[in-house]
């Protein structure tokens, strides 16, 4: 990669401060008995704690998957801290009591939560490392008969929900991260349509790392009921640390009869510097079931940031004519390591699934795309058509395919197609000879080669993306 | 067209150029005044490709002397971009495909690239439309080539025309044309020949590459030069081009051979 490239890529990362804030920190480790506290620090029903001890046992069986396409130094749980929350006061009556500092946090990083300059059309769940810290326009929601909230209310307030759905989908052994996550979540949020409720706006949840030494596991569950439908974004920025800081989410979806949830994900973690030091280990689980006839579940996540990313956000196709999707855009640049795609589970009748991923390499990183398309025996009349498109910035970085296609059933149709194409100096001198400059020509072609995903994100946000993209890339192709 | 009194467009002199360390150019020297144009002939490996590409700015090649003055300012100091800006323009002998790239955001984007650094007006989305429109018939292409992605898919003669496209919006001070007749047929040759002849004026020159004489049927040059061994050897009328096309290269070289001996 000549000098040029190299330098187009390289932006600061402009989320990287930290909060300075009292917090209520436990010590680092993990045991039975920092469960039992932290389930105590948030005063939760029975029910969770054996939900919480139950994937404990199970983890502690466990190894740690190998499969990726990813190498790093082993984690050490128990250096780990499962517990911060910034401190205040118990009960909050408005968003007016919510610590200044942690208002001026999210303003800087262009999420207002405050009454005046919010969005108008966008409900904001700010969680700020183990706790949400603040959610907007509840009220709101409330009355069209939408729950929007932290799970963490949600297990005092609708416990019987939580119940029934938290597990449903990600049972709490699924995997290694998954089972962690279970045993330490700390908070999420919780969205609940009713039956026949279209929700009246987007609803958004703002994920915040802020200490250097804690995992943020946050724990996400959205029910849509029958005819319901509900467009959820999430984002996330960390500060900047020499040290790695582990992220285990878990997502869990559900979609009954007619219903359509569409789940999008901007995630830009601090990923380390040039050289590979610090950054966010990004190891998720998000699945959604399409329980219902002709229920629809449509994931779109635009992946730049974090060290490493091992992430698959799946739909389970039960329902009869039930509709899974995933666009992708995985961008990896420097030392990053990406190991991403989806699993699309065909069980019910004419069940149809798209997957659009496009993987965008740069610098000295690697970036997978791994998926899997399995259709049952009874699965008749299912389609799938998969699309995985790498780009390669400059010639030092690695993109990878890993299709996985199981059928099962003879009246399936499965499609994949694949491309590889690259920005080099000869594409970059063909833009330049018209006068456009190499960072114009690198916005243009990316813009161009993610449209198919960014179109499907909801409008404030494809902006926002665009522009994220092309910060991201600053100097890497010369 | 020509006339003595016509200002110099391009001047090259002595110019050396390297590439991975193999010496590619060993003292070109050309000059090329407003409404001429040039036709610069050669065997394969002469070096009449990488003196396009230099010309142009490609950052592979590394200049290793000599000076190369356009329209009176020091070319080889300038970027790419700002070469092309101040009327430099290269049609590729290969056009790259740019998938996802709109042709028709491409050419605005260049067009207004070089309206802003020449201090004009930038047009909007619709006043470019219009502009466009007109330009189309030049190389007689067909509107919906306009919202496919930049050669994607096109045939090799549509790729020429295209680059004719973009010469006729960017109106180039000097348009170079690297084997243009490449690949193409007699019918898309006369069309890129035509487009090519319509843009030519008094205030520009063409500098056209070629290894045959076929296009010089239909864009007539003033000057025909011989490059050799990452030089000129020998320069003359269209006669000279006519005269190669008979007897080939041979005795060329063999002549500058025995003179430089």
């Amino acid at each position: 990669m000549t000098a040029s490239v190299t330098s187009l890529v390289n932006q600061p990362y402009k989320y990287g401060f930290v909060t300075d804030i009292e917090s209520d920190t436990i010590p680092a480790g993990l045991s039975e008995d920092v469960i039992r506290l932290i389930s105590a620090k948030k005063n939760e029903p029975d029910f969770m704690l054996e939900f919480r001890l139950k994937a404990y046992r199970q983890w502690l069986k466990m190894d740690e998957p190998t499969w990726a396409e990813v190498g790093y130094a082993k984690i050490d749980y128990q250096k780990i801290v499962y517990y911060s929350a910034p401190k205040q006061q118990k009960k909050l009556n408005s968003l007016d009591e919510v610590d200044p500092t942690l208002l001026e946090t999210f303003e800087k990083l262009g999420i207002p939560l405050s009454e005046q300059k919010r969005l108008s059309n966008v409900a904001v769940d700010a969680i700020f490392d183990s706790v949400s810290v603040a959610t907007t326009f509840r009220e709101k929601l409330f009355e069209a008969g939408v729950i929007f909230c932290s799970i963490s209310e949600a297990m005092r307030e609708y416990p019987e929900l939580i119940r029934k759905y938290l597990g449903s989908v990600v049972p709490v052994g699924d995997n290694f991260f998954a089972a962690l996550n279970a045993a330490v979540f700390t908070d999420g949020s919780f969205v609940y349509i009713p039956k026949g409720v279209a929700c009246p706006m987007e609803l958004s949840t703002y994920f915040r790392i802020n200490n250097g030494d804690s995992g943020q596991f946050e724990r996400t569950l959205i029910v849509a009921e029958e005819g319901s439908s509900v467009s959820y974004l999430e984002g996330c920025t960390a500060p900047m640390f020499d040290t790695n800081q582990l992220h285990a989410a878990v997502v869990e979806l559900v979609a009954l009869d007619d219903a359509d949830i569409k789940y999008s994900t901007v995630q830009n973690w601090y990923a380390g510097d040039a050289n590979g030091k610090g950054g966010i280990y990004n190891f998720v689980t998000k699945r959604g079931l399409c329980q219902g006839v002709n229920s629809k579940i449509s994931w779109t996540q635009v992946e730049t940031g974090s060290a490493i990313t091992w992430k698959y956000p799946s739909c389970v196709l039960v329902g009869d004519n039930s509709v899974g999707e995933f666009y992708s855009v995985a961008l990896t640049n420097n030392m990053q390591q990406a190991d991403t795609g989806t699993k699309m589970v065909h069980v019910g009748k004419n069940t149809r699934s798209t997957i659009i991923s496009k993987g965008i390499s740069a610098g000295k990183s690697e970036n997978s795309y791994r998926g899997l398309v399995k259709i049952g025996p009874k699965a008749d009349g299912a389609r799938n058509y998969s699309q995985c498109d790498s780009m390669l910035i400059g010639d030092t970085a690695g993109a990878n395919t890993f299709p996985y296609i199981q059928v099962q059933n003879n009246t399936a149709r499965v499609e994949h197609e694949a491309s590889t194409s690259k920005i080099g100096e000869d594409q970059l001198f063909f833009f330049r000879q018209r006068g456009i400059s190499a960072e114009d020509a690198i916005s243009m072609m990316i813009s161009g080669f993610c449209k198919d995903v960014f179109s499907q994100l909801p409008m404030e946000f494809a902006v926002e993306a665009d522009r994220l993209l092309a910060l991201k890339l600053e100097g890497s192709v010369g | 067209m020509i006339s003595e009194n016509s200002p110099i467009i391009l001047s090259v002199n002595d110019l050396t150029a390297n590439v991975d360390g193999t010496q590619i150019l060993k003292g070109m020297n050309l000059e090329i005044k407003a409404g001429e144009i040039h036709a610069i002939m050669g065997p394969n490996g002469s070096g009449k490709s990488t003196f396009s590409k230099i010309l142009a700015g490609h950052p592979a090649y590394e200049v290793t002397g000599g000076e190369v003055s356009f329209l009176g300012q020091n070319l080889l100091e300038l970027e790419p971009e700002d070469r092309a800006r101040s009327g430099v323009f290269l049609a590729f002998q290969y056009p790259l495909e740019i998938p996802g790239v709109s042709n028709l955001d491409f050419l605005r984007v260049a067009y207004n690239s070089r309206q802003k650094h020449q201090g004009l007006e930038e047009l909007d989305a619709f006043d470019f439309d219009e502009l466009v429109q007109q330009k189309l018939d030049v190389v007689k292409m067909d509107a919906a080539f306009l919202h496919r992605s930049v050669n994607e898919g096109f045939s090799g003669g549509e790729k020429k025309r295209n680059e004719i496209l973009q010469m006729a919006l960017l109106e180039p001070k000097l348009g170079i044309l690297d084997e243009t007749d490449s690949g193409l047929d007699i019918d898309a040759l006369k069309i890129v020949a035509d487009g090519v002849n319509q843009l030519s004026n008094p205030d520009n020159a063409t500098l056209m590459i070629t290894h045959y004489q076929r296009l010089l049927n239909y864009v007539v040059p003033d000057y025909v030069h011989v490059m050799a061994n990452g030089r000129i050897i020998r320069s003359g009328t269209k006669d000279l081009a006519l005269e190669l096309e008979e007897r080939g290269y041979d005795w060329v070289l063999d002549e500058a051979a025995a003179g430089v001996a």
